[in-house]
């Protein structure tokens, strides 16, 4: 075998770069490098440190905000109800005790726990980054190993800033070629997800490589890595490059100019060597992908959006056809029925996947000119309040609002629906969220996840279009 | 050697991809306590929108009472990272997951909550559910010698990793065992400080 014995992947290269020691033959204790919380999953962990009189290890390095339950209507602590208030006055005054800096709902930078580590530069190549949320894996993004954790760990973390961890196994997930036009990182993703499974990371990390990643921009990038974990992946990965540096630079957090060349050396020795060995690879054509949406009620049931919703007798595995039989069922489909024929009643634009400038830009180039379909009810949902400005002054707020968008203030909103923005039961949701579970947007919900494009055409349209070829040569497509 | 981690009656759910959502749906979340949730364990799934129970879910029927050990098939756990998961299963009785697989997060999260979740292969989930479909299965799990024990001596071997094993057995303490490496961490905290001092 051609490979030497100190070639690595980039996932073992910052494994190995944070091993404070070892726990015993098969756990390390991990130092983090950032530690994000918010208000959902991380009061207990509060009450816990204090019940065991321990304290706040390294404030400087943990950063909190305000995303999961806040009103996206009103920024008063109390607009999404009673205990979403104290949950969030729980937030405030642990932040306040503890000396954590807090993005609270009065600072104009708030935002989804994923959007604004990037934006504030606390996102950095090489780190390990932490979250009670799944979707940490976004940050993944700028090659830093990044995932989510639960409350015990968050209490973990916030005492002793490390983590106890056994080494996961890797995957490398190549994808080359160009994408066509109104094709997104978002298809990208869903299309890996229906190859490998919900499962089929299961135990690994993703690292994602090959011609199309290096194309693409950093808001693609953390769309791609935040929805790894929906294929069960520890973790998602790409190596930093040029494109991250130039994002990271002037971000509020990011090394200032005397640290900025020493950073900049360091990043750049972040990538897998070439002789390095995956425990998995898949190879993608990005040539093939078109414009995706799911079927179903888990991520990997999705097709292309000129397919016909499949029949469960397709599927071999019994236990997969019964999971199709049922999601058919709640979904309200039938086999062979064409979705492009399928009304829907919600349109969801937002989620830390998709609300991102360049997603409302994508959005709103579909949007312009027309008309948000009647009976349809329209939410774009920015991600923080640094998104919100710049597409207020680039002039696509009022392309939403002039079509007959709500344009609403940063938060989770309705990916999962803890504050007031729900999905009814029965009603068809076209969503850029990340996940289409029973029950997910509000009970008896029924959510397809789409890119922004496809979710702001299938808004005009009141149903939903293949807007790849609905385009014509100009780009407009209807 | 014999350490019975748990034993009871076993509850086949049969279903792939229970996610965290189903568990425990969001509108549970915002409570800042880290008890009552037992009431609200697959809300959706166990009440009908009237609010009484619904008599077509397996948790609901009356041969499964009390059950304390929970069957189910692949990746169970998956989505959210939501701790309230675990507690609420662990709340309502359940002490013992068994399954084909299990989502990462949710593995760990049930571990730190001194839950045992036991992965075994699909053949051997497949023949766990033919037993239940013979009429309600008192099981008794071995962590020390790592089987499930059906009675009149049949029994079905698992594998675990030796740390969790260990972690179970002793009841340690998640954070107390890391603070062991206190010193370790303060060096690693200025080595980094000195290499990598735009990090903080």
């Amino acid at each position: 075998m051609a490979q030497t014995f100190s070639a690595k992947t980039l996932y073992q290269k910052i494994y190995a770069s944070h091993v404070v020691g070892k726990l015993n033959p098969s756990t390390d204790l991990l130092f983090v490098d950032r530690h994000l919380i918010h208000e959902v999953t991380s009061p207990q962990a509060f009450s816990g440190l204090k019940l065991a009189n321990r304290t706040v290890r390294r404030p400087d390095l943990t950063f909190a905000t305000m995303d999961h339950n806040v009103s996206t209507q009103r920024r008063s602590m109390d607009a999404a109800g009673e205990t979403s208030r104290k949950q969030l006055e729980a937030l405030a005054a642990n932040c306040d005790e503890n000396n954590i800096p807090l993005l609270d709902l009065t600072h104009p930078d708030q935002g989804i726990v994923h959007v604004i580590g990037p934006e504030q530069g606390l996102t950095q190549p090489g780190m390990i980054i932490v979250c009670g949320d799944s979707h940490t894996s976004t940050h993944g993004a700028f090659g830093a190993l990044a995932f989510g954790i639960g409350t015990s760990e968050v209490e973990h973390v916030l005492a002793t800033q490390t983590l106890p961890q056994q080494q996961a196994k890797t995957l490398k997930v190549e994808i080359n070629g160009e994408l066509s036009s109104h094709v997104t990182p978002k298809d990208v993703i869903m299309a890996v997800i229906a190859k490998l499974g919900t499962a089929g990371g299961n135990g690994y990390v993703a690292e994602f490589c090959g011609s199309t990643i290096a194309a693409m921009s950093m808001e693609g990038r953390m769309t791609l890595c935040n929805m790894s974990i929906e294929m069960g992946a520890k973790a998602g990965l790409i190596a930093p490059d040029a494109t991250t540096f130039a994002y990271l630079k002037g971000k509020a957090h990011a090394p200032q100019a005397e640290h900025w060349d020493a950073a900049v050396d360091y990043w750049q020795s972040l990538y897998s060597d070439a002789d390095a060995v995956f425990d998995h690879t898949v190879t993608i054509d990005a040539n093939a992908i078109t414009p995706q949406i799911t079927w179903g009620t888990n991520p990997e049931q999705v097709i292309a959006v000129d397919q016909s919703v499949p029949s469960p007798a397709s599927f071999s595995d019994a236990t997969k056809r019964d999971a199709a039989e049922r999601a058919l069922a709640y979904m309200g489909l039938e086999p062979g029925q064409k979705l492009t024929d399928c009304k829907v009643d919600v349109v969801f634009i937002g989620s830390c996947t998709n609300s991102r400038i360049e997603d409302l830009r994508a959005a709103a180039s579909v949007v312009q000119g027309k008309q948000v379909a009647a009976g349809v009810r329209a939410l774009v949902v920015p991600g923080s309040g640094i998104v919100k400005r710049q597409a207020e002054q680039e002039g696509l707020a009022d392309i939403f609002k002039g079509a007959g968008f709500e344009w609403r203030e940063p938060g989770c909103s309705m990916c999962l629906g803890m504050n007031d923005d729900r999905v009814a039961a029965g009603e068809r949701c076209a969503s850029t969220s990340n996940r289409n579970f029973e029950g997910r947007q509000g009970r008896g919900a029924r959510t397809h996840l789409v890119s922004p494009a496809m979710a702001a055409a299938a808004a005009i349209a009141g149903k939903f279009v293949n807007i790849a070829a609905a385009a014509n040569e100009k780009g407009d497509w209807a | 050697m014999s350490k019975i981690f748990a034993q009871g009656l076993v509850c086949p759910l049969d279903k792939n991809n229970v996610d965290t959502d189903q568990i425990i749906p969001k509108q549970f979340l915002t409570s800042v306590s880290r008890d009552g949730f037992a009431e609200a364990m697959f809300f959706d799934w166990r009440y009908l929108a009237d609010g009484s129970p619904n008599p077509d879910f397996v948790i609901n029927e009356p041969a499964y009472a009390g059950a304390s050990i929970l069957l189910t098939r692949a990746n169970f756990g998956c989505g959210s990272s939501r701790e309230h998961a675990p507690w609420a299963i662990q709340q309502y009785g359940f002490n013992v997951i068994i399954a084909e697989s299990f989502a990462d997060i949710f593995f760990n999260n049930s571990v730190n909550n001194g839950m045992l979740l036991i992965q075994l292969s699909k053949t051997n989930i497949d023949l766990l559910f033919s037993r239940c479909q013979q009429g309600p299965q008192n099981w008794q799990i071995d962590l020390a010698s790592q089987e499930i024990m059906f009675g009149n001596n049949a029994a079905l071997g698992f594998k675990i990793d030796a740390d969790i094993k260990q972690r179970l057995l002793a009841g340690l303490d998640f954070i107390g065992n890391s603070e062991q490496l206190n010193s370790q961490i303060t060096d690693f905290e200025q080595s980094r400080k000195a290499s990598q001092p735009w990090l903080g």
